[in-house]
């Protein structure tokens, strides 16, 4: 349950009683709002009166007598100027012109009531007041907490980048110091993981340049027909020298046409990020297999590895932004925490979608559906970029 | 080279799960004289430590969980209770929280001897060590 406050402020002992308990055990439903809007009245028999209340504790609604025995309701609009942004104020008055009415609106008065008016009227009015309020207060919760995913997506991605250069300029300052004279195969150990952590920094810049280009819409996509078989042998060609070190096994099962209209980069990104990741996460001597199957409206991408696997609770997390999943099984494996979320967000630009299947000590099974003719054109990227959004 | 020499060596565990750190404290307290044995996860050391005397332990704070090295520390310190153990951590650079034990409350239920904030400048692991081990 919500709860408004409202103060009635009318020199008419009468209207304030009436507005009172036409409101006490009012309830309204509100749209998009969870929950049933209830009222709480709070009475001020002159403009001063109010004054003081508001700036003691602003009401959410003010419900407003335009003719008062001193101070006018639009002076105490004067008076609060722009201080109380939370507040609406529905402006009541006998003498219902238009001038009035629209000098009332300039004053940032939200809605006019002229009197005499009827319970109904009275709720009707009051209604549409709280219905805009809380939509102004929902937006803003919302504008809100995309400002916090920015903040926090920075202050994560700082860190990111700040730790392979600490990890770099350890290496670099051991290696320059006398004292610590480390033996050759040493040394040798500690620039091999230097240049491990700074090709893992530039994945993580391209990554983010990636999700950046995609993400503002601005990349001058281009779509044409994308054979995602030919795509997916590129990917396993690249892969070849991780794969056969550990000896792992790829192959790729096309099942029927396998082409899409689509942009080529973004096709390359999806399947070099779900095979990659199959790769790095399997075990030794494991597999993976490629499969791409369609119907008439989609194709499916399907990447299984025999690799470590993951929990419920991880899988569940694994599209975000930056979440990696840490344990003593991928303590050594190196990634962005950017791949998979950037895979999410072209299924989507797809109208498809990206999920997964995993069992630990078993293995993952990655999915992506893909719309194969979306009503997409390049040109349509503002709509691409909405529906990035987080 | 003389204050290092003065400092007494001893055989350290020493517990990260960031195997980046891991190798340049060992290289760097190898140079200042100690023997070190590592571990890669809390549980690691935790075995290690069951079944042999070390003269002192230093365990990263945030491991695969949270405060996995609290728990690593309350272990060694409960196994071996004279054993100098130094606490280090990310913590203050990553959520700002500043953790400390300065005070004699703070070292009563932290069970640990010593904080140390990453980056660690390596003079001042060995430092904090050699006087550790001396007391």
């Amino acid at each position: 349950m919500t709860t408004l406050r409202v103060l009635v402020c009318d020199d008419e002992m009468g209207m304030r009683v009436g507005v009172a308990r036409t409101l006490r055990d009012h309830r309204i439903e509100v749209p998009d709002h969870g929950e049933p809007v209830c009222f709480e009245v709070d009475q001020a028999q002159t403009a001063e009166q109010a004054l003081w209340k508001i700036r003691d504790r602003a009401p959410d609604l003010l419900l407003l007598d335009q003719k008062l025995p001193g101070m006018s309701g639009m002076e105490l609009l004067k008076a609060l100027e722009q201080d109380t942004p939370d507040m609406l104020t529905v402006m009541i008055t006998a003498y219902a012109t238009i001038d009035s009415a629209v000098h009332a609106t300039k004053m940032g008065t939200f809605d006019y009531l002229p009197k005499p008016f009827t319970p109904a009227e009275l709720k009707d009015a009051v209604r549409k007041a709280a219905a805009h309020l809380l939509l102004v207060r929902h937006a803003r919760r919302l504008e809100e907490e995309r400002r916090r995913v920015r903040f926090e997506f920075i202050r994560v991605l700082g860190h990111e980048l700040k730790s392979p250069l600490n990890a770099v300029t350890g290496y670099l300052q051991i290696l320059n110091d006398p004292a610590a004279a480390p033996d050759p195969a040493t040394a040798k150990q500690m620039i091999d993981r230097s240049l491990i952590r700074i090709d893992h920094m530039r994945k993580l810049i391209v990554d983010l340049l990636d999700m950046t280009r995609i993400e503002s819409g601005q990349r001058r996509r281009e779509l044409v027909e994308v054979d995602l078989a030919e795509v997916a042998r590129m990917a396993m060609e690249t892969l070849e020298p991780a794969a056969q070190e550990r000896r792992i096994t790829v192959a790729l099962h096309a099942d029927g046409p396998t082409a899409i209209n689509a942009d080529r980069t973004e096709m390359e990104i999806i399947l070099n990020n779900l095979v990659s990741n199959a790769v790095k996460y399997n075990r030794d001597g494991g597999r993976v297999d490629i499969e791409l199957s369609c119907d008439s409206d989609s194709i499916t991408i399907q990447v299984a590895d025999t690799g470590i696997g993951m929990s419920p609770d991880e899988a569940a997390k694994l599209f975000r932004e930056f979440v990696r999943i840490k344990n003593a099984k991928t303590r050594n494996i190196l990634g962005s925490g950017l791949g998979l979320s950037i895979v999410k967000r072209i299924a989507e630009m797809y109208h498809g979608a990206a999920s997964v299947e995993s069992e630990p000590e078993v293995g993952s099974t990655f999915t992506v559906t893909l719309q194969r003719r979306s009503e997409q054109t390049a040109e349509n990227t503002d709509d691409l970029a909405e529906a990035t959004n987080p | 080279m003389t204050a290092e020499t003065a400092h007494k060596t001893g055989h350290v565990l020493l517990v990260d799960d960031d195997p980046d750190f891991l190798l340049q404290q060992k290289v760097m307290l190898e140079s200042a004289g100690h023997t070190v044995t590592t571990a890669e996860s809390a549980a690691q050391g935790q075995e290690l430590a069951q079944r042999q005397e070390f003269d002192a332990a230093v365990v990263d704070l945030m491991m695969e969980e949270h405060d996995a090295g609290f728990t690593l520390c309350y272990h060694l310190k409960k196994h071996r209770p004279d054993m100098p153990v130094i606490l280090v951590t990310a913590v203050t650079s990553e959520t700002g929280h500043e953790f400390d034990a300065s005070t004699r409350e703070e070292r009563s239920w932290v069970k640990a001897d010593a904080w140390l904030t990453k980056p660690v400048r390596s003079e001042q692991l060995t430092g904090t060590l050699g006087k550790l081990l001396k007391d």
